[in-house]
């Protein structure tokens, strides 16, 4: 197998997982874990195996043709942005699957969970791998379905459905404006793969459509990755089982967005428009995320607004553009993803041994759990951005991108100052509040997590200390080619723990300082931001609920305006439609038919049969009861049929004869059926528009017909068949050759219609009226109304 | 319907009927007919049987469900045509054999059986409706 078809089945094998998954947890219960863990680590040793190669600056691509019509291949690109996403898409991916099967264990629908879990991890190896446009768009909406599986696993409460739904709408949705801002970059360039669009930068940033294009691949990336004011979603979603939370929320899926703006950073970025808005949007969700974050007493909520806050730093750096700032993201998302999932895994571990999550109901475990207390301090400290972790390195390169001398950066600085000092003391206050002080009595009787709870974190915190005091290597492998990857140039990392002085380092003893003093005050800030927030009364979280309940009150509105349940007004509609369509046309473009002429010598017999058929007309318009007018409607047809035997068409006639004659008989039937009073007792001013509507049809199918007639017949078809109609089919009948043989694949087609249709009406005249009882579901008045 | 006259007339009416929508079947690739009237003119016979006795004894009388009759057409039309793949033609192909039968050459196709599909899924689905309509609150 080439490298090519291994790097496809490292892309399929979650999958493949997943299929096997739900058997195998049946067989070996939760221990299945330890085997489902083996497809992540392998994908990882297969991606590993690339970084010689990224690290000396080279670029794989591979794939194969996908639409070839419209020249989409399934292709990847492995670059220094996407192994290292690779990486901890699948690192992480093995510890998380580890997690699960500790957390989860003994849940029956555990198999499943990890069926959705190796699917999701799937959707996002695929969104990080992709190369062409149409195929980051495809994993994209995946991740979105399997996050909405994952978020809503626990789906007998309500709340868990309710926030499955909010991250589908909010980041499918925000799926198409990407999918849209896709689309206007392959046709300002006509490229749509990210590894042959950089050199297209400049002609993209000249564009008219330039902005049209950013803006909507923002409206994309800021869904996902819950910038303000779409960052009401994140939170929601920690509904799902914690181990999704540690996933989706540190490296994956709330990453994508992050993903998506580094990856089109070459072509979109350094623009005005790109460096005013992402660090504008960056630092609000920055702040706001982190205020949030401190309010909150659930210890996953206060991680998961830190995240947010977190996704804003990002953002902001993304889009600052000074020196520096690229570097410090790709360091910071780094640092973030280990000790950000770390510590959603020990907020699992308080809460699946304590039986709560509630930081004003937890003290004193430092006994009762010490491995976790050890895990939980060192990962905050690297959230915190204190030496020797990870994190710290990662602050230090952030403040040096922020700290030059002008107006701009000053308030940026600021801003981020404020911002992570109130994230270290959020991370504080879930890894020390915890296990320090007197103990407090929890639901259970706190012991220590076992070891496949805490395995994955202690993974993650000694990852974030050893890539510290290995910085040198972690640059040359990881973090320069992620930043060369971003910038679109040759960028090299070398930030260490050796101690240097300067205004980062006074940013980050500053930072540390405010930290502290919050954590202190943490009780009182808390209450002022709640009584801050009560004051304001209104969230996006609550204007999705009022912009579903709206969207819902509006379609069930027009559908009531037009589906009206009333079959007299689809008639009226549909041949007030064909009347017009019949008649003004032929006006509008004076193709008006020209007056026949009558031939002069028509047999007597024929006129008979035509006085007949208006004979029958004229008794369908003035019978008094129904059945005489059906009856006299027979009448007319039966006159028709006879003017086709008279012409030649012996089948034709045959046919509309039954027809005529079955036709009396069921419509008489319905008659019968439906009830309805034998005669029609409307008075005439509800009766003559429909008068009009007929006559204006009539005329407009009878002028149609003239004008059809005029033009010459081309008798090719009829030659045709005619002439092969014997020698080919060998059948005499030409009508019915046609049917079964010339035209029989229309014919089979025609059959399974009739066929189906007789389903359909078989089933309407099974329904019984007052059985058909008013859907009660998605009824906003009757969902209030049963509140 | 109470008639007498139709309840006396009505089994040699259908009875005719329906052999006469078999011969119109049969006869349609040379002359006028072919499955779409032919399965008409069995409606209207079976019509014609459930005014004078009712539903119920129709019912009995054809054995199967009218939507499993219709639902066997289909099924024959389709496998008419799906014959040709084992003789590698086109799908739809028409395919015809001479076997002498009683000292005369009879000549069948693949085409006559899909007619005869045809025949089924009209007299099935035709039927079906009419007879649900006629059964009045019966069902």
């Amino acid at each position: 197998m080439s490298v090519a078809d291994l790097t496809f089945l490292a892309l399929l094998l979650p999958f493949l997982g997943a299929i096997v998954a739900p058997l195998l947890t049946r067989i070996l219960g939760h221990n299945a874990a330890w085997v489902l863990a083996l497809v992540p680590v392998a994908i990882f040793l297969h991606f590993t195996g690339f970084s010689a190669e990224i690290a000396r600056g080279e670029v794989v691509t591979g794939g194969y043709a996908w639409v070839p019509s419209f020249q989409v291949r399934f292709s990847w690109l492995i670059d220094g942005l996407s192994l290292t996403f690779m990486l901890l898409i699948s690192g992480i991916g093995a510890l998380i699957v580890l997690y699960s099967g500790g957390y989860l264990k003994g849940h029956p629908h555990q198999g499943r969970f990890f069926s959705f879990l190796l699917m999701f991890m799937g959707s996002m190896l695929g969104l990080v791998a992709s190369d062409s446009f149409l195929m980051l768009f495809v994993f994209w909406e995946l991740t979105s379905i399997t996050s909405f599986l994952l978020i809503g696993f626990d789906h007998q409460r309500e709340a868990a459905r309710r926030a499955a739904l909010q991250a589908l709408v909010v980041t499918g949705g925000g799926g198409l404006f990407l999918l849209a801002g896709l689309i206007i970059l392959w046709n300002m360039t006509g490229i749509n793969q990210f590894s042959l669009l950089t050199a297209f930068a400049p002609q993209v940033k000249a564009s008219p459509l330039y902005l049209a294009a950013l803006v909507l691949v923002l409206g994309g990336a800021f869904t996902k990755s819950a910038q303000f004011p779409f960052h009401f979603w994140l939170p929601n979603a920690m509904e799902a089982p914690t181990p999704v939370s540690a996933y989706l929320h540190s490296a994956t899926m709330v990453k994508a967005g992050v993903y998506l703006l580094m990856r089109l950073y070459p072509v979109l970025g350094g623009t005005p428009a790109w460096q005013i808005i992402l660090p504008v949007f960056g630092a609000t969700t920055l702040i706001i995320g982190a205020l949030l974050a401190v309010r909150q007493t659930d210890l996953k909520l206060m991680l998961a607004y830190t995240t947010v806050s977190s996704l804003g730093l990002l953002v902001l750096l993304t889009g600052f553009g000074a020196p520096y700032a690229i570097e410090a993201a790709a360091l910071y998302l780094l640092a973030h993803s280990l000790f950000k999932g770390a510590l959603f895994m020990v907020a699992g571990c308080i809460d699946h041994e304590t039986g709560t999550r509630d930081v004003t109901r937890l003290g004193g475990l430092r006994f009762a759990m010490p491995l976790t207390f050890a895990i939980a301090l060192a990962s905050a400290a690297s959230m915190g951005g204190l030496p020797p972790f990870f994190g710290f390195l990662a602050k230090e390169e952030v403040y040096t991108a922020l700290s030059a001398f002008d107006g701009r950066a000053i308030i940026f600085a600021v801003l981020a100052v404020v911002g992570n000092a109130l994230m270290f003391a959020a991370a504080f206050a879930v890894a020390l509040k915890p296990f320090i002080g007197k103990r407090i009595e929890t639901p259970k009787a706190a012991h220590e997590a076992p070891v496949l709870l805490w395995l994955g974190p202690a993974v993650l915190a000694l990852k974030g200390l050893a890539v510290a005091l290995l910085s040198g290597t972690v640059h040359e492998l990881i973090t320069s080619p992620m930043a060369s990857a971003i910038a679109g140039e040759a960028r090299v990392v070398t930030i260490s723990l050796a101690p240097h002085i300067g205004v980062p380092a006074a940013l980050s003893t500053l930072t540390v300082l405010l930290g502290i003093g919050v954590y202190l005050r943490l009780a009182r800030l808390r209450a002022a931001i709640a009584a801050a927030l009560a004051a304001i009364g209104w969230g996006p979280d609550r204007g999705f609920d009022q912009a579903m309940r709206g969207l819902v009150r509006l379609s069930s509105a027009v559908t009531r305006r037009l589906q009206t349940g009333r079959l007299d007004i689809y008639m009226t509609a549909t041949f007030t439609l064909l009347a017009v369509v019949l008649i003004v046309p032929p006006f509008l473009y004076g193709e008006l038919a020209r007056a026949p002429v009558f031939p002069q010598d028509i047999p007597l017999h024929e006129l008979a049969i035509m006085a007949i058929a208006v004979i029958g007309l004229v008794a369908v318009v003035l019978a008094q009861d129904r059945l005489t007018a059906i009856v006299s409607l027979g009448i007319q047809g039966f006159s028709v049929a006879v003017i086709f035997l008279l012409y030649g068409a012996p089948d034709l006639a045959f046919t509309q004869f039954m027809i005529e004659t079955l036709a009396v008989v069921i419509l008489a039937l319905v008659m019968t059926r439906l009830r309805l009073s034998p005669s029609d007792h409307r008075p005439l001013r509800e009766n003559l528009p429909d008068a009009a509507i007929a006559l204006a049809c009539g005329l407009g199918a009878t002028l149609f017909l003239i004008k059809v007639t005029e033009a010459p017949f081309d008798t090719g078809l009829s030659d045709f068949f005619n002439q092969y109609s014997k020698t080919i089919a060998h059948g005499a009948n030409v009508v019915n050759v046609i049917i079964v043989d010339f035209r029989g694949t229309d014919t089979l087609g025609e059959i399974a219609v009739v066929m189906i249709a007789a389903l359909a009406i078989l089933s309407l005249v099974r329904l019984r009226a007052g059985s058909l009882r008013r859907i009660a579901d998605n009824d906003p008045d009757a969902e209030e109304a049963s509140r | 319907m109470r008639s007498l006259i139709l309840r006396t007339v009505a089994p040699l009416i259908v009875g005719l009927m329906v052999l006469f929508s078999i011969f119109v079947l049969l006869r349609g690739h040379n002359e006028p007919g072919g499955g779409f009237i032919g399965g008409l003119i069995a409606v209207a016979a079976l019509s014609i049987y459930g005014i004078a006795f009712g539903v119920e004894t129709v019912r009995r009388a054809i054995v199967f469900h009218p939507l499993a009759i219709a639902g066997a057409g289909l099924m024959l039309s389709t496998l008419s045509g799906l014959v040709s793949m084992v003789f590698h033609v086109p799908f739809m192909t028409g395919l015809w054999i001479y076997p002498v039968i009683l000292g005369e050459e009879v000549p069948l196709s693949s085409v006559m059986t899909f007619d005869i599909g045809v025949y089924l899924v009209v007299v099935g689905a035709v039927t079906s409706v009419a007879l649900s309509l006629e059964e009045r609150g019966e069902d």
